[in-house]
């Protein structure tokens, strides 16, 4: 059965296809033409995952300390008390900064969706599929959502330290707990890449179910 | 001359010929409580190779004729049958597949992806057909030259002259060797000569590939490339003239068009 005539196989198999480095290569540069719009986003996944991870460090540092850190570290640390009243604060301050991030992320989406009705419509014509069209607006989300997570891991995390040191001294690097923080980074990079993809769920099907008749219009 | 009357009448004995062919096809807009029946039961059709014109005031429903044509949307009532397939009865899949390789748009305002070189918006048809990439490019080489664009090929869109654009937009509908090019108003945004060029293109196509082109328009120079022109007045299809009648009453279109 797979082997008729070459030739005629192209036109009885109806298959429609994109290859997903072409989707790549797509998505990124219709990025970089909006490069300060994307940068806008970034730069909010950036600060949200950035204050996630300073959290996380945070407490696997004071982990760290109670257990192994030298004797003036641990008067310092029952000074401050175990704090759980602005435990629970951060809890809040950070989901509602995540949520801030994910409503930034489906805001510019949806003037990215808007802005390339056209454009969109037009690949329809082509014959594109309702999944490409999610599938290169959900690229596009998740390589800012990795831009801004990456760079948010980092920075959170050196922020946190540094601020440590400053009251603890060097303890919080000699006895930083580089596994747990790890476990932390990978999280938070989880967490970056899953609200990128969330913010870009809605946005990427209305793109999808756009009327590809609306390509021939001259307004709009 | 009521010619359109007995095309329909003797159009069933010899359908294995019609690539196009639309029964009692009515488009209703509804917006809101309002409704418009743009299109008020077209029965036409279009055989392999005719080069058609479809003419009409502006508003008279061109561009929704020809997105029926082109199963870029669905009529309200009636059928549209492309190579003597329901377009209603495809799915998600075939529909696609219909629009990638069976026809090729033409648009009035170009539509090339911005963000994308001569040569990618051509081969992107291609891609979508499954075609390797090095084939693409050799074909959307071959396909850029054809329309004279051979050494722009790795220009964008917005370096291109309109004129330019369009010729890129004949080649991305050339991609995948479509049976049939539909084109709504592909002069409407260019000079006259400009125009005239593209029309020729077309015409050059149609005659060496055997393509089918249908075209919308209200640009008179259309006429005297077209095998047939389909006039539009008002949701209907009011006259259907071969070439050979059009000689005849030229002055008659002159005074309409006015
Ligand atoms: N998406 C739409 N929603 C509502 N009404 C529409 C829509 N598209 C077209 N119409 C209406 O249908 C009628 C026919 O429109 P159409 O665009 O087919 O005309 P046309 O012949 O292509 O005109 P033109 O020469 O100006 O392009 C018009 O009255 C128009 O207002
Ligand atoms: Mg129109």
């Amino acid at each position: 059965m797979t082997t008729e005539s070459a030739a005629t196989a192209g036109t009885t198999e109806k298959q429609i296809s994109l290859p997903l480095s072409k989707a790549i290569e797509i998505s990124f540069r219709s990025l970089r033409i909006r490069f300060w719009r994307s940068l806008i986003t970034i730069g909010g996944i950036f600060f949200g995952i950035a204050f996630l991870m300073s959290i996380l460090t945070s407490a696997s540092i004071n982990e760290a300390l109670v257990e192994g850190g030298s004797p003036q570290v641990r008067a310092l640390l029952e000074q401050k008390g175990a704090d759980g009243d602005s435990a629970t604060q951060q809890v809040w301050l950070v989901s509602l900064s995540l949520l801030v991030c994910v409503v930034g992320i489906t805001n510019a989406m949806l003037m990215s969706v808007t802005e390339r009705y056209r454009e969109i419509g037009t690949m329809k014509c082509l014959g594109a599929l309702d999944k490409f069209i999610i599938q290169l607006f959900v690229l596009e989300s998740t390589f800012q959502g990795l831009v801004g997570s990456v760079g948010g891991v980092i920075m959170g995390c050196l922020f946190m330290l540094i601020s440590m040191m400053t009251s603890y001294g060097w303890d919080p690097l000699v006895l930083f707990p580089v596994l747990d923080v790890a476990q932390s980074g990978l999280y938070s990079l989880g967490a970056g890449l899953g609200l990128a993809i969330i913010g870009a769920l809605y946005p990427a099907y209305r793109a999808s179910q756009m009327p590809p008749a609306d390509a021939m219009r001259t307004e709009v | 001359m009521t010619e359109e009357q007995t095309a329909v009448m003797d159009a069933p004995d010899t359908e294995t010929q019609n690539i196009v062919r639309t029964r009692g096809v009515k488009r209703v807009y509804q917006m809101g409580k309002l409704s418009l029946e743009a299109l008020k039961g077209i029965d036409m059709e279009v055989q392999r190779g005719e080069y058609i014109s479809i003419m009409g005031p502006s508003g008279s429903g061109k561009s929704t004729l020809f997105n029926m044509i082109g199963a870029l949307d669905k009529p309200t009532e009636g059928k549209v049958y492309i190579d003597e397939v329901d377009v209603a009865q495809l799915d998600a899949y075939e529909l696609a597949w219909l629009r990638c390789r069976k026809i090729g748009y033409i648009f009035q305002t170009f539509n090339l992806i911005p963000v994308m070189t001569a040569l990618e918006n051509v081969t992107l048809p291609m891609i979508f057909a499954g075609l390797a990439t090095d084939e693409a490019i050799d074909k959307g080489v071959d396909l850029l030259t054809l329309v004279g664009l051979g050494e722009r090929v790795q220009h964008k869109p917005l370096e291109l002259s309109g004129g330019q654009q369009q010729r890129v937009a004949v080649a991305r509908a050339l991609a995948n060797d479509p049976a049939i090019v539909l084109a709504d108003e592909p002069t409407g945004n260019l000079d006259r000569k400009t125009g005239r060029e593209i029309i020729e293109l077309l015409r050059e196509l149609n005659q060496e590939k055997q393509v089918t082109i249908i075209s919308a328009t209200h640009d008179l120079k259309m006429l005297d490339v077209s095998d047939r022109i389909l006039w539009v007045q008002d949701g209907r299809i009011t006259k259907n003239q071969r070439r050979d009648e059009l000689d005849l009453d030229l002055g008659q279109i002159g005074a309409e068009e006015e």
